[in-house]
C-alpha cells in the first residue's frame, strides 16, 4: 500500500499541489485524473522521488520515502516500476537490452536467469518477436509495452504509469489498459496511473482521484464517478460531446 | 557564480555511490570508441593540412639568407608540439565531441531516459558522465600525439613536394634543438582539455530542460564554453609549466 500525506509543491511561488492526501491499495489500479496542468505528473514525480515535495510525506508499506536512510530509499526505489509517458527507452539499446537493463545493473543473476526473465516479460507483453529491434524501429504502442516489460522485470511491488495511452489509437489504448490491469491483479501490485483518458477511467479505474488546480476535489470508484455532483469533475467528464449526449 | 557552483556540485555527484566496476569498464570502452576512435578521421585530416600549411607559410616568411632553411622544419615541429596539435585539435574535438555529448545527454533528459535511470536507483550522472570524462582524458592525449605526428608529416610532404625545403633539411630541422620536456607539456594539455570538454558538455546536456530547441542551445553553449575554457586553461598551463 502507498500512502501520501499532505503533499504540497510550489514552483516559483506558484502552488502546483495543495496538501494532497490519499491511500492506494495493493492489487488495484488507482487512477489520478484531471485536466492538463492540474499537477498530476508533479504528484507522480513526488511519489517516485524525482521531485521533492515542499511538505508532506510518502509511505511505502509504512516506510517514509523522504525520511529514511539512503539504503531504505534505494530498496524502495528497487521495488518500483515506472512506465514513462514516452516509454523512456534507451535509444542505443535493443528492446531486449532495454528490458534486461535493470537486471544487469541491480542484480547478480546469471546470464541464463536474465535471459529467461527477459523472455518471460517480453512474452507477457506480447513482444517476443521484437526482442532484437531498436526502439526507433517499433511503434508507439510497442514502445509502451516494452516500457511495461522493463517496469515489471524486477517484480515490482509498485507500478507507476504516466499517461500510458497518450498518443495511441483507441484499440491500442484498450490493450495497454487491459495489460496493466492484468499485471496488477496477477502480481498483486499497487498500481497508480495518471491519465485523462475517459475509457481508462471507466474500464480499469478501481479507485479514482480527481485533481483540479492542485487540489483533490473527488475520490471514489468508477461506478460512482458519473453520478458526481462536483461541477469541475462533471465538466471534465462530460467535456466530450458523445459522453454529454449519452448523459442526457 | 551559481552556474559555476552547480557545475562543481555536478562534478561531485560523478564520484558518488556508483555501480558495479564491470558496468563502468564496459561503458568506458564504449565511450573510448565513441569519443576517441570515431574522431581519428577528422583529427587526421585537420592535422595533416595544418602541418602542410604551417610549413609553406613559414618558408614563405623566412626569406633571410642568414637563417638556414632547416629552421622551417624546426618551427613546424615546435608549433605542432607546443600549440597546434594540443590546442587546435582539442578545439576541433570540442566541436565534435562536445556537441555530441551535450545533445546526447540533453535528448536523454527531455525524453525522460535520465529520469528512468534515477527511478531505478542508479546514480545517473556517474553512470552516464563519468565514463565520458575518463574516456576523453584517456583518448585525447593519444589523438594529440597522433595529430602532432601527422602535422609534422604534413609539413614534410608539403615542403618536399613543393620544393621549398629538401628532405635532408627537413629531417635535420625536426631533430635540431629538440626539448623532450615539450612532449610532456603536449600530453598534459589534452588531458586537462579532455576533462574540461567532457565535463562542461555533460553539464550543459545533463541539465537541459524543454524540447529540441533547448537541446540545440545546450549543444551550442557546450561548444562555446568548452572552447573558452580551453583557451583559458591553455594560457594557465603555459604560465605554470613552461
Amino acid at each position: 500500500m502507498i500512502e501520501i500525506n499532505n503533499i504540497s509543491k510550489a514552483f516559483n511561488g506558484k502552488a502546483v499541489l495543495k496538501g494532497i492526501s490519499a491511500q492506494f491499495q495493493k492489487g488495484e489500479t488507482n487512477l489520478i485524473i484531471g485536466g492538463s496542468g492540474t499537477g498530476k505528473s508533479v504528484l507522480l514525480k513526488c511519489m517516485i522521488g524525482l521531485v521533492k515535495p515542499d511538505q508532506g510525506n510518502v509511505l511505502y508499506n509504512g516506510r517514509n520515502f523522504y525520511n529514511c536512510d539512503k539504503e531504505t530509499q534505494q530498496s524502495i526505489r528497487r521495488e518500483m516500476g515506472v512506465l514513462f509517458q514516452g516509454g523512456a527507452l534507451f535509444d542505443s539499446k535493443t528492446v531486449e537490452e532495454n528490458v534486461r537493463f535493470p537486471l544487469d545493473m541491480l542484480t547478480a543473476q546469471s546470464a541464463e536467469e536474465k535471459r529467461e526473465r527477459v523472455a518471460f516479460c517480453l512474452q507477457r507483453v506480447g513482444l517476443e518477436a521484437a526482442a532484437k529491434r531498436m526502439p526507433s524501429e517499433i511503434s508507439g504502442g510497442m514502445k509502451k509495452r516494452v516500457g511495461i516489460a522493463r517496469a515489471i522485470v524486477m517484480n515490482p511491488a509498485y507500478l507507476f504509469c504516466d499517461e500510458p495511452n497518450s498518443g495511441l489509437d483507441p484499440l491500442t489504448s484498450v490493450k495497454i489498459d487491459e495489460l496493466i490491469k492484468e499485471i496488477t491483479e496477477e502480481y498483486q501490485i499497487t498500481t497508480i496511473i495518471i491519465t485523462h483518458d475517459m475509457n481508462s477511467v471507466m474500464e480499469i479505474g478501481q479507485n479514482i482521484m480527481f485533481l483540479y488546480q492542485g487540489d483533490k476535489l473527488w475520490e471514489g470508484i468508477n461506478s460512482e464517478i458519473t453520478k458526481t455532483t462536483v461541477p469541475e469533475l462533471k465538466e471534465f467528464l462530460f467535456s466530450n460531446k458523445l459522453l454529454r449526449e449519452m448523459q442526457e | 557564480m551559481s552556474v559555476i557552483g552547480k557545475y562543481f556540485i555536478f562534478l561531485g555527484t560523478l564520484f558518488g555511490k556508483g555501480e558495479k566496476l564491470s558496468v563502468y569498464w564496459r561503458r568506458l570502452m564504449e565511450e573510448c570508441v565513441g569519443i576517441g576512435v570515431s574522431s581519428i578521421f577528422i583529427v587526421a585530416i585537420v592535422s595533416t593540412f595544418i602541418g602542410a600549411v604551417s610549413c609553406i607559410q613559414t618558408a614563405y616568411n623566412l626569406v633571410s639568407p642568414i637563417i638556414p632553411i632547416s629552421t622551417v622544419a624546426l618551427i613546424v615541429r615546435d608549433m605542432e608540439i607546443l600549440e597546434l596539435a594540443p590546442t587546435i585539435t582539442c578545439i576541433v574535438l570540442a566541436g565534435k565531441v562536445g556537441s555530441n555529448i551535450a545533445s546526447e545527454l540533453g535528448t536523454m533528459r527531455i525524453t525522460e531516459q535520465i529520469d528512468a535511470l534515477e527511478v531505478m536507483g542508479i546514480n545517473s550522472s556517474s553512470y552516464l558522465v563519468l565514463p565520458k570524462v575518463l574516456a576523453a582524458m584517456l583518448t585525447f592525449p593519444m589523438l594529440v600525439i597522433f595529430s602532432a605526428f601527422l602535422g609534422i608529416m604534413g609539413g614534410y610532404l608539403a615542403g618536399t613536394l613543393t620544393g621549398v625545403i629538401t628532405e635532408r633539411d627537413y629531417l635535420y630541422g625536426i631533430r635540431d634543438s629538440f626539448v623532450p620536456y615539450n612532449i610532456f607539456f603536449m600530453c598534459v594539455k589534452p588531458f586537462v582539455f579532455g576533462f574540461l570538454i567532457a565535463s562542461i558538455s555533460s553539464f550543459k546536456g545533463f541539465f537541459t530542460s524543454g524540447g529540441a530547441l533547448e537541446v540545440g542551445r545546450a549543444s551550442t553553449q557546450a561548444v562555446t564554453n568548452s572552447c573558452i575554457s580551453i583557451l583559458i586553461a591553455d594560457y594557465l598551463l603555459a604560465q605554470l609549466l613552461l
